[in-house]
């Protein structure tokens, strides 16, 4: 089964907090929803998972029992300790015994945290705490994970170790969906979803996003700030011209996905 | 270009565990040098000794060439994770308070902040609040900036355009000393120093970091199979678009998919920053 949203909408109030995005998730891939704050990535997932109500378009899930979610801001219970955390939520699920002595023992090998079973949640590093909390979501084998900003604040050995257990999730026929303000990991992805003010403003895969990015792409070493559109990349200044005519002393530069999302941004703030 | 900062031999102790081991560390004007680090590796402590916030258990740190004062602080900017602006002030209140307690010029407001100037700053969007508190930050144009996780959270036009703050002032002579965990943003500096366990592991460009290291690249149609087996057999494997990467040899890597019958093309690429900061943070020898 694909699961996914079509062209759904979320009002707060007056807010549009989320317009007409559609979002494709398939059994055995990860597709990563990549946004700064305030982008409508946590109101995307949270539709998805079904946490809030569409005011258009639809959802498509799996029966809850089927779905795995970690919210950005916890997912954990800091004063259980990390076998108490992971029993209570396959009770949860409905798993007892036997069953969830064996799928515990096996998480907490892969999760790496086997040797801090009896630390309270509370007392584990950042890292360890995310880890667990994707942990106890992969607990009763979802046939749908969704993990909001799994990865945010996290350092790069943590992270490597995290994305391990995601892809293994994808591995084992997880759909899978993470979101991220980190392009970087939008590279691990084989669906991404640009959003920006609530709004898709780039989807696809990686490979796809570059290539469809409109006009062409231009770097300018080192001078004062080239006309147009523009940002720096380091030293250079990197530059846009959705004409396709670039300035004078721009050299033309392939666009990689983070140009491509920089791109994708500018081009929906000018109607491009 | 003078050296604006420098730490010699520094380490602070904190009871029986040492946080920073060691370290020397130098800023000169006109760099953005990019400090590295697992979460615990020093990265903070190293930055509050910077400031003098902290004063080393032994060695030395000199700002503009003299231990920190108050003197020296008035040259330097620094933004926290955590912002340091008063959310309960508006963009303007916070502007003047800081320019008042600095004992500067209040100058104008930036463009694109002046907009919001009446604005409370605990109501913009986190992109916003980071661009007034580099403005803040910038206001007493300061000789040395110590930006920690700069672009935390905003989305990729806005951290563009936060960079753009960053580059523009080292353009004019400010040296920049920048935590992050976002390799992206790594690459911009001009150096890195990648501390591990309170120590310097590695330093600096991009280039240096990475040393020559590389990956293996598997390329398959059953990635999912060859996931379970590299997986099963303790390598850390990441998954790029339907390529895998892991640390090792081609040698090694087909012969854990031999074993299990799973065919794949196996070849060696050159490793990226994020591949080699994991092995350098992991105590990877260099292959």
């Amino acid at each position: 089964m694909t699961w996914g949203l079509e062209a759904a909408s979320v009002r707060f109030g007056p807010r549009v907090a989320l317009d007409q995005v559609t979002l494709t998730v398939r059994p055995s891939t990860v597709g990563v929803v990549v946004g700064g704050d305030g982008s409508g990535k946590s109101t995307c997932l949270r539709a998805l998972v079904g946490l809030v109500r569409l005011s258009g378009g639809t959802a498509r899930r799996p029966p809850k029992r089927a779905i795995g979610y970690v919210p950005a801001t916890a997912g954990l219970y800091v004063d259980l300790t990390v076998e108490e955390n992971l029993a209570f939520s396959g009770r949860a699920y409905g798993m007892t015994g036997p069953e969830l002595a064996s799928r515990s023992t096996e998480l907490l090998e892969q999760i790496g945290l086997a040797d801090a079973r009896d630390r309270l949640g509370g007392h584990l590093s950042g890292g360890m705490q995310r880890k667990l909390a994707v942990g106890t979501a992969l607990l009763h084998r979802p046939a749908l994970l969704v993990l909001d900003e799994p990865t945010t604040g996290i350092d790069p050995v943590s992270r490597a170790e995290l994305w391990r257990l995601i892809s293994g999730a994808a591995a084992e026929g997880a759909a899978v969906v993470a979101s991220t303000t980190y392009v970087d990991e939008a590279r691990r992805a084989s669906t991404l979803t640009l959003l920006e003010g609530g709004r898709s403003i780039a989807t696809g895969s990686p490979s796809q996003v570059v290539a469809a990015v409109p006009g062409r792409l231009g770097v300018v070493r080192g001078g004062a700030q080239p006309p147009g559109l523009s940002w720096r990349w380091g030293r250079t200044w990197r530059v846009w011209a959705p004409s396709g005519v670039l300035p004078v002393g721009a050299e033309p530069q392939q666009p990689d996905l983070e140009d491509a999302v920089v791109i994708a941004a500018l081009a929906d703030g000018h109607g491009a | 270009m003078p050296v604006l900062a420098r730490a010699r031999g520094v380490t602070m102790c904190f009871g029986a565990l040492t946080a920073v081991d060691s370290v020397d560390l130098a800023v000169r004007g006109g760099e953005v040098v990019g400090l590295l680090g697992a979460n615990g590796a020093g990265k903070t402590t190293l930055i509050r000794l910077v400031l003098g916030l902290l004063r080393p258990t032994r060695g030395e740190v000199l700002l503009f060439g003299a231990p920190p004062s108050m003197g020296t602080r008035r040259r330097v900017g620094y933004v926290p994770q955590t912002l340091g602006l008063y959310d309960d002030m508006t963009v303007l209140e916070n502007w003047t308070f800081t320019a008042a307690a600095f004992g500067t010029e209040r100058g104008p407001l930036p463009p694109g902040i002046g907009e919001v100037q009446d604005e409370l700053v605990g109501t913009l969007p986190l992109g916003v609040q980071r661009r007034v508190a580099f403005a803040v930050a910038f206001s007493h144009r300061p000789e040395l900036l110590v930006l920690d996780e700069p672009t935390s959270g905003v989305g990729p036009l806005s951290r563009a355009r936060l960079w753009q703050d960053i580059r523009d002032s080292a353009e004019h002579g400010t040296g920049v000393l920048v935590t992050t965990h976002n390799m992206e943003e790594a690459e911009q500096c001009d150096r890195l120093v990648v501390l591990v366990d309170g120590r310097v592991a590695a330093d600096g460009t991009v280039a240096d970091v990475i040393g020559g290291r590389r990956v293996v690249e598997v390329r398959c149609d059953d990635w999912r199979s060859a996931f379970e087996v590299l997986d099963a057999e303790g390598l850390i494997v990441q998954v790029q678009g339907d390529a895998l990467r892991v640390p090792g040899t081609v040698g090694q890597v087909e012969e854990m998919l031999a074993r299990h019958g799973v065919g794949g093309a196996v070849s060696t690429v050159p490793a990226n920053l994020e591949e080699a900061f994991v092995a350098v943070a992991s105590g990877t020898a260099r292959r």
